[in-house]
């Protein structure tokens, strides 16, 4: 029996396969199924989460067995939140929305400079003293740190001093997405690698 | 006040992170635990309202038997297979995501294969994209495309395989140039960052509450 | 119409089957390459290494069914490393459609690592004991700064409902300052999240399990020292399994990797031979 559904499965996952890759030759019923079906249990898998892993163990779990009743407060402002679905009293949502941006904005104030601003300047201030191969890269990078800022700082016409910073910034940002687009080619290959190797190892076993 | 209660709340909450971040003792450290943890209830809910539109809008689009319904049929039907094999995996095994529950069963040949291979049929289009599009037009083209290049083959074997230097070039790349600009962007996105958190948090920026 | 103009206008189904062709090649005649290892996977390697017996690590599992051909490879290398080093990993998972690859992984290992061990006569590992996962829950940042105060202000119980304090392993266990290490397996932007307030509030050290399209942006971390190893995508996790001396998944997906990155420079170079071609018939 349980031969019977581990097979069953894999065949299952076969088909769902093949029918999104034959979008490859062009889009059809098939493609069109195994799309609908990705969002349709996708939208289920959420439900299921939602209460098994948020309401279950953060509310309903402390409420009955601990007696948190404070958390009647944040589950007041949750439900609020659902009010969307009722364009008359759709207005009562806005005060969930505004708890969570509230919080969202003061995390992002303090995260960002602790955690981004000072640490990437800092890691900028780098040492420049001898003649080696450090020196050169760290001197490349306070420059291509520096030009990269210049070019996205719009306030003052690109010209002069600020034109050539700029135009040294344009060189790097090329550089730099060069490699991102590198590396995005092998994101994207890995993850057909990870698709044939089911469909020729699992389902039928061409790769040992 | 149906303004003027929400900017409010976005005015004190963001308040009481920012100062407790100073002032990490009681109350100002408590106040923002208790923020926290609810913050983190209320996020739970959004999804919600994700899904009720979702199916909402093809209930509707079946009702109205309009073009393409059928396949709204196997979206409500994979949505119901997952709640009902949910909530029987959930009160069977305590945990909907029990290894030997249907729930994940259905997971492991149902989503995992729908959705990385969505992801996977990118690689296809990246392919057909680089040799329909990918054309050294200027000198910044063709310093990505030389870039790129470089990247492509050094980080992979092959690389090695052709040029022992290759893998370290292309190292030197991602770890000099290309880390340098995308710190210029870093920086620049956590200024911006904070520039509209600030925004919002003093009212000014209002478009949240629509 | 000459050749390479040709060339241009071909059937993009065609290069698709060329695509496929050159995945699907390499892996069934098993060509195999050796793996450079770069310096960033080898400071993340050795910073796992020589933890000391009984430390505790933190693995955070941010990824779903669509990046799990990268980081799924990592994250099993990594719990085998955890377990033959006697390391305490400890699983969370901040991407909900994380949590069954979490848990099936988790499982998996140690089926294996406990077949390994019964063999050469060494301890098993035991869940609860060993290793655990306190599975999901909403709240991302808020959560992340949260549990570096109380973990269970968050995490009550585990993935299957366990209260932590019945798990003899999470008994003393309350904040990041319990962990040596968070090992982040990243397909979005947690890690990012975890840099700016785990790591800058909290001080605990961080080491990237990155998909490859997101591995560049983590370079800046790197260099100022927010992060202490960086893997990226699919060749990262190559190197850390030759490291492991244990090639699997990611190790023979490269071969296939190598030759579909030659193709698509050839397809680069024939593409910007016919535009020139065509450029300089233009101009003429």
């Amino acid at each position: 029996m349980y031969n019977f559904w581990a097979i069953f499965g894999i065949w299952m996952a076969a088909f769902l396969t093949l029918a999104i890759f034959s979008f490859l030759y062009k889009d059809n019923p098939f493609y069109k199924l195994a799309e609908h079906l990705y969002v349709g249990t996708s939208a289920g898998y959420m439900l299921i989460y939602t209460y098994f892993l948020t309401i279950k163990p953060m509310l309903i779990d402390p409420i009955t067995k601990q007696q948190q009743f404070f958390l009647f407060i944040p589950a007041f402002f949750g439900i609020i939140m659902l009010t969307r679905w009722f364009p008359k009293i759709a207005w009562l949502s806005r005060w969930s929305i505004a708890f969570t941006i509230g919080i969202g904005t003061g995390l992002a104030i303090t995260g960002s400079i602790q955690g981004i601003l000072i640490p990437q300047i800092k890691g900028t201030l780098i040492a420049l003293h001898g003649w080696n191969w450090t020196t050169l890269n760290n001197l490349l990078i306070i420059i291509g740190v520096i030009s990269t800022l210049t070019y996205f700082y719009f306030s003052k016409a690109h010209k002069g001093v600020i034109g050539k910073t700029a135009k040294i910034g344009i060189t790097y940002i090329m550089i730099a997405f060069g490699a991102s687009f590198g590396y995005t080619v092998m994101g994207r290959i890995s993850l057909l690698i990870g698709r044939m190797y089911f469909l020729f190892h699992d389902w039928i076993p061409l790769i040992h | 006040m149906r303004r003027e209660i929400p900017l409010a709340i976005t005015f004190i909450t963001s308040l009481i992170i920012i100062v407790s971040f100073f002032i990490p003792h009681a109350p100002f450290g408590t106040m923002q635990e208790i923020s926290l943890k609810w913050y983190a209830i209320i996020a739970g809910f959004t999804m919600l309202l994700g899904v009720d539109s979702l199916i909402h809008m093809h209930s509707q689009k079946i009702k109205r038997k309009k073009s393409g319904w059928v396949y709204s049929v196997v979206l409500i039907v994979g949505f119901a297979v997952f709640v009902v094999a949910g909530t029987i995996s959930g009160f069977r095994y305590g945990t909907a995501m029990d290894i030997n529950s249907s729930f994940m069963y259905l997971y492991n040949y149902v989503i995992i294969p729908l959705q990385s291979t969505m992801f996977a049929l990118l690689s296809f289009f990246i392919a057909s994209a680089a040799y329909r599009a990918f054309r050294a037009r200027n000198l910044d083209a063709t310093l990505l495309l030389i870039t790129a290049v470089i990247v492509m083959i050094g980080r992979v074997p092959i690389g090695n395989q052709i040029w022992h230097n290759f893998p370290a070039i292309a190292e030197w790349i991602m770890a000099i140039p290309q880390m340098a600009a995308k710190r210029g962007i870093l920086i620049g996105i956590s200024l911006g960052y904070i520039a509209v958190s600030l925004r919002i948090m003093l009212g000014i920026e209002r478009s949240y509450l629509s | 119409m000459n050749i390479f103009e040709r060339i241009e206008k071909i059937d993009r189904r065609i290069i698709f089957l060329l695509v496929a062709i050159a995945v699907l090649l390499p892996l069934i005649f098993k060509v195999r390459m050796e793996i450079p290892i770069s310096e960033p996977v080898k400071k993340a390697f050795v910073s796992v290494d020589t933890l000391s017996s009984g430390t505790y690590i933190l693995i955070s599992v941010d990824y779903d069914p669509a990046s799990m051909p990268e980081l799924q490879p990592m994250y099993k290398t990594l719990l085998m490393q955890c377990f033959e080093k006697g390391l305490k990993p400890v699983m969370i998972v901040q991407w909900p459609l994380g949590l069954p690859l979490s848990i099936k992984a988790m499982s998996e290992m140690a089926v294996e690592y406990n077949r390994i061990a019964s063999k050469e006569g060494k301890d098993t590992v035991v869940y609860g004991v060993d290793y655990c996962n306190i599975g999901y829950r909403p709240g991302g940042v808020a959560q992340i700064v949260g549990i570096g105060k109380e973990i269970r202000d968050y995490f009550e119980s585990d993935y299957k409902g366990t209260p932590l304090d019945s798990l003899p392993m999470m008994k003393d266990i309350h904040n990041y300052d319990n962990f040596a290490l968070l090992f982040c397996l990243e397909a979005g932007s947690m890690g990012e999240m975890y840099v700016q307030y785990a790591n800058a509030r909290f001080g605990i050290k961080i080491i990237f399990g990155m998909t490859a399209v997101s591995a560049p942006d983590a370079y800046p971390y790197l260099q100022s020292g927010q992060i202490i190893g960086l893997l990226g995508g699919l060749q990262g996790a190559a190197e850390y399994e030759t490291l492991m001396k244990k090639p699997g998944f990611a190790t023979m997906g490269m071969t296939a990797q190598s030759w579909v990155h030659v193709l698509i420079v050839l397809f680069i170079l024939l593409g910007n031979i016919g535009y020139f071609i065509g450029r300089k018939k233009r101009r003429s």
